[in-house]
């Protein structure tokens, strides 16, 4: 069978764009909810809008958290968009407490609540690279992206951030942990640099 | 540091655009498709349909539209108009509307905020609020097109639709509106001041300076214009390198 990325559809919003958008960058991808088409995927999408407990809830409902914590095990280049990177994290501060995938050792926590300071952060903000990652091959340092959120995860080892942005504070707006990557952004939604991170992510599939 | 939007907006009428039909050089001047990916290569940070649809029936043309849009541009699309229901909702963010605008419904029945916010979270729920001057920094909300009058003062209208759910607010002026001769910025100043959501500032926009007012002076998140990019008085790239010059953090 032809190789293919599984984008995986929880229940956070519509996947059409970031499928399309991977198509369009070259992948070939599949949006589904289903376990054996994760499992014989070559690469995993998790994006994604929304809170993080429904997330986790929808993901646990849907029997899709041991699967997922495998496809990242296995080496399989693994994207987490949006909501879908803040999953990987060990847990979330967002209403309560919340665990997640804890595949990234970090803590979720909200924007600081200070005048001025609009939250949702939403717009097209800059993205400085922090140490080297495939992901970003051929995109330009401070490059505008596309960030819609209101949390962000603060990984437990500097080493894991790929990337920072800064809205009130200074926050990791991309992870790299091998084969695991993420972006607080939306990539499917940020134009021609937002393309580029997908066609380098289609490229570590086909490798 | 998180830049000031340039947003398009495109009127749309059964499945055509009414407005901004000047780009010539395109091969269908009048599909919204068309005219979204111009902007896109303009430069646009994000787009908006305005759905003018008279009749229910026709209005499914939209789905189409949205869908058609949302598979080839990857910038983040809008959808404003005639929205009633979470029903209608749904079925926009499904066809691929990253956010919805909505104005009369919300007003009728505020609870529409909540459930929608609740359900797909409060980033795609934008609430559209148009306000007149009733009096010295007194605004007022109409509708239909500033024919009715609320009685909901615009100020307490915009933080009570963010207790809601909001995620962000679109203020039109209708005094403003249609003038060109600039946005209200007294009342995007409160607006903005009294939520903590973005406010994009919308009506009146017939220079680069009206921008750069309302996004200083005004405190407004971003600017939506129509006529000013329709036909072919600047380009969102022209808009965008002259407010660059200006000292606005804008996306080239």
């Amino acid at each position: 069978m032809k190789k293919y990325i599984a984008v995986v559809d929880f229940g956070m919003g519509n996947l059409l764009s970031a499928s399309k958008a991977l198509d369009s960058a070259g992948g070939n991808a599949i949006v589904t909810d289903s376990r054996k088409i994760i499992e014989g995927a070559s690469a995993v999408v998790l994006p994604g809008v929304g809170a993080f407990s429904d997330a986790m809830k929808n993901l646990n409902n849907l029997r899709l958290v041991e699967p997922l914590r495998k496809a990242a095990a296995s080496g399989k280049p693994f994207l987490g968009i949006c909501i879908g990177l803040q999953l990987l994290y060990t847990k979330s501060e967002e209403n309560g407490a919340w665990d997640g995938l804890d595949i990234i050792p970090g803590t979720v926590v909200r924007f600081p609540k200070r005048k001025g300071l609009k939250v949702p952060q939403i717009g097209w903000n800059n993205v400085y690279r922090t140490k080297p990652c495939a992901l970003f091959k051929g995109v330009k340092d401070g490059s505008f992206f596309y960030f819609v959120h209101s949390y962000y995860g603060i990984p437990e080892k500097r080493i894991d951030i790929a990337a920072t942005t800064e809205y009130g504070v200074k926050f990791a707006s991309s992870v790299c942990r091998d084969n695991v990557l993420g972006v607080q952004f939306h990539p499917e939604k940020s134009q021609k640099a937002g393309l580029t991170i997908l066609s380098n992510f289609v490229k570590m599939v086909k490798q | 540091m998180l830049a000031k939007r340039i947003i398009p907006c495109l009127d749309v009428k059964d499945g055509q655009v009414v407005k901004g039909i000047k780009f010539l050089e395109l091969q269908k001047a009048g599909d919204p498709v068309e005219s979204a990916a111009e902007y896109d290569r303009q430069g646009g940070d994000e787009l908006v349909f305005l759905d003018i649809t008279a009749s229910h029936e026709k209005r499914k043309i939209m789905i189409d539209v949205v869908r058609r849009t949302a598979s080839t541009i990857f910038i983040p699309l809008t959808v404003g108009g005639g929205i009633k229901t979470v029903g209608d909702i749904r079925a926009l963010l499904n066809a691929g509307a990253d956010k919805v605008s909505i104005n009369t419904a919300a007003i009728e029945n505020p609870d529409i905020i909540r459930e929608s916010s609740e359900l797909f979270g409060s980033q795609c729920i934008v609430t559209a609020i148009d306000a007149k001057k009733v009096s010295s920094n007194k605004w007022e909300i109409f509708t239909h097109g500033g024919r009715n009058r609320t009685g909901l003062d615009a100020v307490k209208w915009a933080k009570k639709t963010v207790k809601l759910g909001s995620g962000e607010i679109l203020l039109t002026s209708m005094d403003a509106d249609g003038t060109k001769n600039g946005y209200d910025i007294e009342l995007t100043k409160a607006i903005s001041e009294a939520v903590n959501v973005p406010v994009i500032a919308s009506g009146g926009a017939g220079n680069v300076e009206h921008m750069y007012e309302v996004l200083t002076k005004g405190k407004a998140d971003a600017v939506l214009a129509a006529s000013i990019f329709h036909y072919k008085e600047y380009t969102v790239k022209k808009v965008k390198q002259e407010l660059r010059k200006l000292g606005v953090n804008v996306r080239i």
